[in-house]
C-alpha cells in the first residue's frame, strides 16, 4: 500500500462540478480520499505532500479513440509505449480502438487486452469491442459476452458498416445490452479513392477528394436509426458543418422526446471530434506531407470554425486524439499511396489548450470534453474529482511553452501531425489509481 | 523564324536557378521564358544533319517510368542522347518495384549509382517530389498521377509561341477531362503565369472542385467555349475507364464534346488544334481534325524533344555544385 498523496496549493478544475478555485486534495487507497476548496484536510501520518503552486489540478484525461499495434503490430505501438505516450500527455485512460490483429471482436481477445493492459501499461485501456466480426460489416460479434470480458462500448474502429439493414440490428442488440455504439461514418462507395478533403486543393495537388457528403450521409442514416432502436450512439468523429447541425437536431429529438433536457444533455446521441480537426486545416497537408492524411480528412478553414463552435456550444461533446501510430514504412509513401492517421496521445492537452488560449473555447469546457463527457458516455467513475472518485488526476502548466519534437515523442512510431508545432501547455505529473505514473523533467 | 544550326546552348542563358522541375508551381514567369527561348534554341539542333551538342557528355540520365509511356520516355530519351548524356531506361516491370520495394527504396538504389538527373513518371500525384527529396541529383517530372506534367506545358507553349508569334494577350480553351488530367493543370499554371485567358470545357463531372479559381472561365457547352479562341487544347479521354462510370458512352460523349469541324467553326479562323497525344480519334476529335491543316500536334511531338533538351541542359550545366 502505497502512503497518501497531499496536493495543497493547486488550482483545482474540475468541470463536472464546475469548479475552478484553489484547493487541496487528498488520495489514499487509489481514491480521492477527502477534497477541500477552502480549509485545510486532515492530514494522514506519513503522508506525502505536494505543493501544487497554483498548477492546474484536473481529472486525468479519458480519451475516447486510441490506435495501438497490440495484438498485431507491435513495432507500431504497444500497449506499454501507448501507455508511456498516454501518461506523459496526461491521458489517465484510453479507448482502445478494435482495429488490431486479431481484431477485438471476441471476448477473448476483449479478456487478453484487460489482462495484458494491466500487467503492461500506465494507464488504464478500456476496450472497444468491434460491432461486426473482424470488422468487416458482415456479421455481429457477442456484444454480451464481450461486455462481461470488459469492453467499454462497441465500434468497428476505421470501418464504416455500410449496411443499414445490418447497423439497425446492431443499435437495437446494442440497446439490449446499453452499449453505447461508437460509429465512424464513411459512405465508402461515395469517398472511393479519395484520400483528402474535396475542393480546390484537392485538385492544385491531383488528388482525390473525399465529399463531405460522405460523412454526412451516412451520419444523417444512423442518427435516424438511433432514433428508431433507442440505442445510445456517440458519432466517432466528424469534421463538417454539416455534421455539426445534424447533431443539433438529432440532439433536439433527444429532448423532445424527454430522454434529456436542456440542463442535461444526458447520453443518448452524442459526438466526438479529432484534436486534428480542431486544430487543422486542409492546407496543412501543404505538398503531400503524409503525415497528415488522416481517417478522417482535414477539412477547411470554414468546417474548422464550425466545429470548434460546436465544441463551445456543447453539440459536440468529446475531444480525442484519435492516436494512430503508423510506421515511416507506410507513411513515406506518394500521397495516395500512404497509410491515413497521426499519433496524438502525447500532444492532445496541448493542442486543445490552443483553443483555450486564443479564447475560442473556456478552459473547462475544453476539459469537459476530455474528461466528464466521455466519463459519462462511457459510464465510468473517473473523470472527475469528487470524494470517492478513482485518483485519476494530472497537473498542469496551462503556458508551459515547449516545441514538438518527433524524436521525443514516447509513441514507437513518429507520425505526429504536429512536428514543431509550438504549444503552451505541458503535464507536469500524471497519477494513475494515486500512483505518479509520470513526471515531468526539465 | 531563323533556324541556324545552334553551335553553344547554356552559354548565352544565366544560370538556371532551379535544381528539379518538379512542377510549373514552383517557376517564376521569367523562367518559363527562358526555358522557353532556351528550347527556341534547341529547335534547329534536331534538324541539323548532325543532330548533337555535346553539353551533357560524361553525365548520366536515368529514365525511371513507373506508368508505361512510350512518346514521353523516347522523347527525353533522344533528348538526353543527342546532348550526349549517357540515357538508361527503367521501367517498373524491369525494376524492384513489383517485389514490394517502396519508392523511397528504389530512390536510395538508384541514387547511389550516381545518376546526374533522374527523370520519373509515376502513377501517384507527389511521388516525383517525394522521390526528389530523397536523392542528391535532379529531378525532372515526366508526369506524377493527375497533380503535373510541366514538360508539356512548356512544349505546349512553344508550339503556341511558334504558330502565333505571341503567348500573352491569347484565348486557350482546354477541352475534355480536366478532372483528371495533369496536363490540363500544368498547362493551366503555365498560360496563368503569361496572362493568357484560360477556358476549360467539359460536362461538369469532369471538372474538379474549384476549377474556376484554376481557369479564367469555365464552360460546359463546347459551342460557347470554343467561341473566339485562338487556341484548342483537346485531352485524351481514358475512356475504357470511363465509359459507363464518368460518361455514359463514346458516342454521347463525342456527339457533345469530341471536336469536329462544326464545333470548330466557333473558335477564330485561324486558331490551332493541340493535343497531348495519344489521341483517340473518334472519341475526343475527329480523324479530319486530327490530321487537318489547323492540327499542329506533330509539331507538339517535335517540340517536345526541344524543351526536354532545354530542361536538361538547363538543370545540368547550371553551377549546382
Amino acid at each position: 500500500m502505497t502512503k497518501p498523496l497531499l496536493i495543497e496549493n493547486a488550482r483545482i478544475v474540475d468541470p463536472a462540478s464546475g469548479t475552478d478555485q484553489r484547493g487541496t486534495v487528498l488520495i489514499e487507497n487509489g481514491r480521492i480520499a477527502d477534497l477541500a476548496l477552502d480549509g485545510p484536510v486532515g492530514v494522514p501520518d506519513g503522508a506525502e505532500v505536494i505543493n501544487a503552486n497554483g498548477l492546474v489540478l484536473a481529472p486525468g484525461l479519458i480519451d475516447m479513440r486510441v490506435f495501438t499495434g497490440e495484438p498485431g503490430w507491435e513495432y507500431r505501438e504497444t500497449l506499454a509505449s501507448a501507455g508511456e505516450a498516454a501518461a506523459a500527455g496526461g491521458v489517465t485512460s484510453f479507448v482502445m480502438m478494435p482495429d488490431t490483429m486479431p481484431a477485438v471482436d471476441d471476448g477473448a481477445v476483449v479478456d487478453f487486452l484487460v489482462r495484458r493492459a494491466k500487467a503492461t501499461s500506465k494507464v488504464n485501456v478500456l476496450p472497444a469491442a468491434g460491432i461486426t466480426k473482424g470488422l468487416a460489416g458482415k456479421d455481429l460479434t457477442e456484444f454480451g459476452l464481450m461486455r462481461e470480458a470488459g469492453a467499454v462500448c462497441l465500434s468497428d474502429g476505421r470501418n464504416s458498416i455500410q449496411s443499414t439493414a445490418l447497423l439497425r440490428t446492431a443499435m437495437s442488440y446494442a440497446a439490449n445490452f446499453d452499449m453505447t455504439i461508437v460509429h465512424h461514418t464513411v459512405d465508402t462507395s461515395l469517398a472511393g479513392e479519395g484520400v483528402m478533403n474535396d475542393g480546390l486543393f484537392a485538385t492544385v495537388l491531383g488528388l482525390k477528394g473525399i465529399a463531405r457528403e460522405a460523412e454526412t450521409i451516412p451520419l444523417s442514416r444512423d442518427l435516424q436509426l438511433a432514433a428508431l432502436t433507442g440505442v445510445r450512439y456517440h458519432a466517432a468523429q466528424i469534421s463538417t458543418q454539416r455534421s455539426v447541425e445534424l447533431i443539433r437536431e438529432a440532439k433536439r429529438w433527444v429532448v423532445r422526446d424527454k430522454l434529456a433536457s436542456e440542463t442535461d444533455p444526458g447520453t443518448r446521441i452524442t459526438a466526438g471530434i479529432s484534436i486534428n480537426n480542431l486544430c487543422l486545416n486542409e492546407n496543412d497537408i501543404g505538398r503531400y506531407r503524409t503525415y497528415f492524411k488522416l481517417g478522417t480528412p482535414l477539412r477547411s478553414e470554414d468546417d474548422r470554425r464550425a466545429v470548434i463552435e460546436g465544441l463551445r456550444l456543447g453539440v459536440i461533446d468529446t475531444i480525442h486524439s484519435d492516436h494512430d501510430p503508423q510506421d515511416s514504412e507506410v507513411k513515406r509513401q506518394p500521397f495516395a499511396e500512404a497509410s491515413t492517421g497521426a499519433i496524438g496521445l502525447e500532444t492532445l492537452l496541448a493542442a486543445a489548450l490552443r483553443l483555450v488560449h486564443s479564447d475560442e473555447v473556456p478552459l473547462l469546457t475544453v476539459l469537459k470534453a476530455m474528461t466528464s463527457r466521455p466519463a459519462e458516455i462511457l459510464g465510468l467513475e473517473a473523470g472527475r474529482i469528487a470524494k470517492g472518485a478513482p485518483a485519476d488526476l494530472i497537473l498542469v502548466d496551462l503556458d508551459y511553452p515547449w516545441q514538438v519534437s518527433e524524436n521525443e515523442l514516447r509513441s514507437r512510431s513518429r507520425n505526429t501531425s504536429f512536428e514543431n508545432a509550438r504549444l503552451a501547455g505541458k503535464v507536469m505529473r500524471t497519477i494513475v489509481g494515486g500512483e505518479t505514473v509520470f513526471l515531468h523533467k526539465d | 523564324m531563323a533556324d541556324t544550326p545552334a553551335s553553344t546552348s547554356s552559354g548565352d542563358f544565366p544560370p538556371f536557378r532551379q535544381r528539379h522541375l518538379i512542377s510549373i508551381a514552383d517557376l517564376k514567369q521569367h523562367e518559363i521564358i527562358d526555358l522557353l527561348d532556351r528550347a527556341e534554341r534547341m529547335v534547329p539542333v534536331s534538324r541539323q544533319e548532325r543532330k548533337s551538342l555535346p553539353t551533357l557528355s560524361g553525365k548520366t540520365q536515368i529514365n525511371l517510368f513507373f506508368e508505361p509511356s512510350t512518346r514521353t520516355q523516347s522523347s527525353f530519351e533522344i533528348a538526353g542522347k543527342r546532348l550526349g548524356a549517357l540515357v538508361v531506361n527503367m521501367s517498373v516491370k524491369t525494376s524492384s518495384v513489383s517485389k514490394g520495394e517502396t519508392l523511397v527504396d528504389t530512390a536510395a538504389t538508384l541514387n547511389a549509382m550516381r545518376p546526374d538527373v533522374l527523370v520519373v513518371r509515376h502513377g501517384a500525384a507527389g511521388a516525383v517530389e517525394l522521390l526528389s527529396q530523397k536523392v542528391g541529383c535532379s529531378v525532372i517530372n515526366a508526369g506524377d498521377g493527375a497533380h503535373e506534367h510541366p514538360t508539356q506545358a512548356l512544349l505546349d507553349a512553344l508550339t503556341i509561341r511558334r504558330h502565333k508569334g505571341r503567348i500573352s494577350g491569347l484565348t486557350v480553351a482546354i477541352c475534355g477531362d480536366i478532372a483528371n488530367s495533369r496536363v490540363a493543370r500544368s498547362n493551366l499554371l503555365l498560360l496563368g503565369a503569361l496572362h493568357v485567358r484560360t477556358r476549360v470545357i467539359a460536362p461538369r463531372n469532369l471538372l474538379p472542385p474549384g476549377i474556376e479559381h484554376l481557369a479564367t472561365e469555365v464552360f460546359t457547352d463546347m459551342e460557347e467555349g470554343l467561341k473566339g479562341v485562338d487556341v484548342v487544347m483537346m485531352l485524351r479521354l481514358q475512356h475504357e475507364r470511363a465509359s459507363g462510370k464518368m460518361i455514359p458512352s463514346v458516342r454521347e460523349y463525342y456527339r457533345f464534346y469530341g471536336l469536329d469541324a462544326e464545333k470548330l467553326a466557333f473558335a477564330n479562323p485561324d486558331a490551332i488544334v493541340m493535343h497531348p497525344g495519344p489521341m483517340n480519334r473518334g472519341v475526343e476529335i475527329d480523324p479530319a481534325i486530327a490530321d487537318g491543316s489547323r492540327s499542329v500536334i506533330t509539331d507538339q511531338v517535335e517540340m517536345g524533344v526541344a524543351v526536354r533538351m532545354a530542361v536538361l541542359d538547363a538543370l545540368l550545366s547550371g553551377d549546382q555544385a
